[in-house]
């Protein structure tokens, strides 16, 4: 055990070494783009302070990731792409792969090895959803609901969206299919395991439009994850979807009277890209950024600032307190046992094919 | 001068050139010189905005997409037809293995699924999922040749049997040149192996310039091996010349003895849809270069096998979507005129400091950021909010039956209205001052009522005010897009909503350059209608 230990000692040396001397062939700065916010702050303090300490550079903050998408197609056509790396939703990585605007990644040849051995690709398991995707996190989206509006019986399931004979008043759901048609259909009685198959035909959209049609004039519909907190928060919604850190910062930051549920949380990744075309001293750099910023320690560092769990396995066991109010983080996780009991993973591949189709049918049934 | 007026042809000037070409040339001279001055606008104006906006509308029609990436298919794809029932034959087949083998180590065979997603859910994953096992299609035969000899799938020996004398000697010559030197095939073999030659030379140039190999030392693709086969299956008699000639005259020998793989299997054991007639017939609708398929979905139709046809209601949305941009434009623009037009009164006619201080309220919101003042009506509208608490409390409506006031075409309609006030006030401002205040005194002298003076004097003179505030409340309305998405629910969202969402969610750019096209065709229309009626010169910005 020992010798394994030095061993990997040594290895990381050497790894650090070699970083050190490579840095005549890097750029010196980089652009890096992300969500902005309490999330964009967790990456700060978790990767990017450290690894300006630790070699100088210039990182710069672009806050453009929820336009990343168009904005890369934009400046790959124009044959000029000024970004390095992308912060970007799993769905989102799959599209920019699949058009060509991101790199290929040999995930076990680029990145490091997990703190307990296992190989790169081993240790993000699953969340490896596309060729080009470094993921970072795992967050879900769920529900909360006002404590002090829902009488003395809280929800404590999925259902209960459905529900306004108990639970009346209005809820917040995002305003795109995912996850609302999902839902949909495990109220509406389909087992979970077949609920894909049967949102593949006509007739399995067709009923879960219909058991989101018995909700429709109680739903306030949002576009941004701030927004359910915020409408919880003024008592405009008993209940509302969203991302759960959302949730833990209204709950946990805020004090606000507000619940979560964990039942049926639709998990997804989030992470990184590395834009296709970068001159050869930028992609050194990021990949150098990537190896540092993506390793077990890292991403169990993040977990300090949000709760958003780390998307490899080694680092699990290394998530510590909240960086400020010094609660246990693990048991805000998505993916602590107590809460992932029920959970969706999102279909990336279901829903690549049938985002468009569904969102047309999505839209059309809105505007009804 | 009297030479002059002796000539009886035409008048000239003191040069001697005819006078009206003289003064023709001062006019050019005149008028370049005016060109040149406004020429750097006008090319900046060409670069900025007409270039750019060409070119995404040209995107609403565009679509070389499948002739690029599938060019053999699309070309095999002729023959076939929808109304055979059944998936194309085995040259199609064969053509598929060859694009797609390309496309995949092009990486562009995801680019295509998605653009073809667009018309049939499905299509994104068959490609992505194709792409991946392509490479494995025609591996028995190149088992099988390597059996026969080895020289037949060894990508040096093919090398050099493909390639032009030139470009052998060069590259035996200098070996840098077997990469930067791009491969070209020899004529005679061409004729012999079309099919082959035409693999390996897509293999022999990707090699070259994606991956910058030299293809003496490349893996060969089994896609070679395969169109080998069905070239010598065709054409047992076919002959080469060179170190190669026995080799290719043994393979012809042993084809006819070879495991034949049905590609079409091959690909239904990748994915069944590549059986099913719809995809196929798919790929051939969008085989052209142009398509009129965009314009089809913005205006919720779609290509079927019997023309285009009406999408299914449950996907109709875009009419809709523009029908109540239109209307609540409308609605929007009379709102502001009618609370625009008193206080424009009051400005035109309050003494100057009482109206410099109403002007610096009208354009106070003009300071504020538009994000900042669409939040603010969120405070304001919702059902907790400020004016349902106020209406609640002097118990207008109860606790219970609070109103609805946002999320729905109201709340847009009530912040869009507030937001475009200013430019409905201030063109109505500048025109109302220029009213003489003595026509009215006059009228009213001659004894028309306060009313009658109004509507019959100062109103018609007022009308060019409200036509330019008019036009400039509708057009801005009609794109706008941010504050329907915030405080408009589903009820109040516009078309630009929608076009925001397919620039970039889905993707889908040449949608949005369709509906972007038929929303500026209809504001043309609208002002060219508006030209006709009421007229562009009666619309006046200022005094």
């Amino acid at each position: 055990m020992k010798t394994t230990t030095t061993l990997l000692a040594t290895t990381a040396m050497t790894l650090a070494g070699t970083s050190a001397f490579a840095d005549a062939h890097m750029a010196d700065s980089m652009t890096i783009v992300s969500w902005g916010g309490a999330y964009s702050a967790s990456q700060q303090g978790a990767y990017h302070d450290p690894y300006m300490a630790n070699t100088g550079i210039t990182i710069i903050n672009d806050e453009s990731s929820s336009e990343a998408v168009a904005k890369l197609r934009a400046m790959n056509e124009a044959g000029n792409v000024t970004w390095d790396l992308v912060d970007v939703e799993a769905a989102d990585a799959i599209r920019l792969c699949d058009e060509g605007l991101a790199l290929e990644i040999d995930h076990d040849e680029m990145l490091a090895a997990g703190a307990d051995g296992s190989t790169a690709s081993d240790d993000f398991g699953d969340s490896i959803i596309s060729d080009c995707f470094i993921p970072q996190i795992v967050f879900s989206t769920t529900v909360g609901y006002r404590t002090d509006m829902v009488g003395d019986t809280p929800p404590t399931e999925i259902c209960a969206i459905f529900d306004t004979d108990t639970y009346p008043g209005k809820r917040a759901l995002a305003k795109k299919p995912l996850a609302n048609v999902e839902w949909a259909l495990l109220c509406d009685g389909v087992a979970k395991a077949d609920i894909y198959e049967v949102l593949a035909t006509e007739e399995g959209q067709a009923q879960a439009f219909a058991k989101l049609d018995t909700i429709k004039d109680d739903v306030i519909w949002w576009s941004a994850g701030a927004e359910t907190p915020q409408l919880l928060a003024d008592g405009e919604v008993v209940m509302g979807s969203t991302f759960n850190g959302r949730l833990f910062s209204a709950i946990a930051e805020q004090d606000q009277p507000i619940g979560m549920l964990w039942d049926a949380q639709m998990l997804d990744y989030d992470g990184w890209i590395v834009p296709a075309g970068l001159s050869d001293d930028r992609l050194a750099r990021v990949m150098d950024y990537l190896t540092f910023a993506t390793d077990t320690q890292r991403l169990a560092d993040q977990a300090k600032y949000i709760s958003y769990g780390p998307a490899r396995a080694s680092s699990a066991p290394l998530v510590g307190d909240h960086g400020e109010l010094g609660i246990p983080m693990a048991e805000h996780m998505p993916t602590d046992p107590a809460n992932s009991k029920n959970v969706f993973v999102t279909q990336y591949e279901f829903w690549a094919d049938y985002r468009d189709d569904l969102d047309a049918k999505f839209q059309a049934w809105l505007a009804q | 001068m009297t030479e002059t007026s002796q000539h009886s042809g035409p008048v000239l000037a003191a040069d001697g050139r005819p006078l009206k070409a003289s003064l023709a040339r001062a006019l050019r001279r005149e008028k370049l010189r005016a060109m040149l001055l406004i020429a750097p606008l006008l090319v900046f104006i060409l670069i900025t905005f007409v270039v750019p906006i060409g070119q995404m509308l040209f995107r609403s029609v565009e679509n070389q997409i499948v002739s690029d990436v599938l060019p053999r298919t699309s070309e095999a794809l002729e023959e076939w037809s929808y109304n055979d029932g059944a998936a194309p034959g085995e040259a199609v087949f064969f053509a598929l293995t060859q694009d797609m083998v390309v496309a995949a180590e092009r990486k562009e065979h995801t680019r295509l699924g998605s653009r073809l997603n667009y018309e049939e859910s499905g299509i994104s994953s068959l490609f992505r999922k194709s792409g991946r096992k392509v490479d494995e299609i025609g591996e028995g035969y190149a088992d099988q040749f390597e059996a026969v000899n080895p020289m037949l799938v060894d990508p040096a020996a093919l090398t050099q049997l493909f390639a032009t004398s030139a470009w052998s000697e060069a590259v035996a010559s200098d070996a840098e040149l077997a990469v930067t030197r791009t491969f070209k095939v020899n004529k005679d073999v061409a004729e012999a192996l079309p099919r082959a030659s035409d693999a390996f030379r897509e293999f022999a140039v990707f090699n070259q310039s994606v991956d910058e190999k030299d293809p003496r030392k490349a893996k060969l693709w089994n896609s070679v091996s395969l169109a080998l086969f069905e070239d010598l299956r065709q054409n047992p008699a076919a002959t080469v010349d060179g170190p190669a000639s026995a080799a290719i005259a043994a393979a012809a020998a042993a084809v006819p003895a070879f495991d034949v793989e049905d590609l079409a299997q091959s690909f239904a054991k990748i994915d069944k849809d590549w059986l099913d007639p719809e995809v196929w017939t798919v790929i051939k609708r969008y085989s052209p270069e142009f398509t009129n398929g965009y314009f089809l979905n913005a205006i919720d139709m779609e290509k079927t096998v019997d023309g285009p046809a009406w999408r299914d209601e449950d996907q109709q949305i875009y009419l809709k979507l523009f029908w109540r941009t239109m209307l609540m434009s409308m609605t929007i623009t009379i709102s502001c005129i009618l609370l625009g037009y008193p206080v424009a009164w009051l400005l035109a006619n309050l003494p100057t400091r009482q109206a410099n201080l109403l002007m610096i309220l009208v354009l106070l919101p003009f300071w504020t950021s538009l994000l900042v003042r669409t939040s603010a009506w969120k405070v304001l509208l919702q059902q907790q909010g400020v004016i349902n608490d106020i209406v609640v409390w002097l118990g207008l409506v109860s606790d219970e039956n609070r109103l609805q006031l946002i999320n729905n075409a109201t709340g847009t309609i009530i912040a869009m209205t507030h937001i475009l006030l200013p430019f409905m006030i201030l063109p109505l401002f500048s025109v109302l001052k220029t009213i003489p205040p003595t026509y009215l005194r006059a009228a009213k002298s001659l004894g028309a009522t306060n009313w009658t003076a109004f509507w019959r004097v100062y109103f018609p003179q007022s009308v060019p005010g409200i036509g330019a505030g008019s036009i400039l409340v509708f057009i801005m309305s009609i794109g706008y897009y941010i504050t329907p998405e915030i405080v408009g629910g589903t009820k109040g969202v516009f078309i630009s909503n929608r076009i925001a969402y397919h620039i970039s969610s889905s993707l889908n750019w040449g949608l949005a350059a369709a509906l972007g096209a038929i929303l500026l065709a209809v504001v043309m229309l609208l002002y060219w209608a508006y030209d006709r009626i009421v007229g562009i010169d009666n619309v006046k910005l200022g005094g």
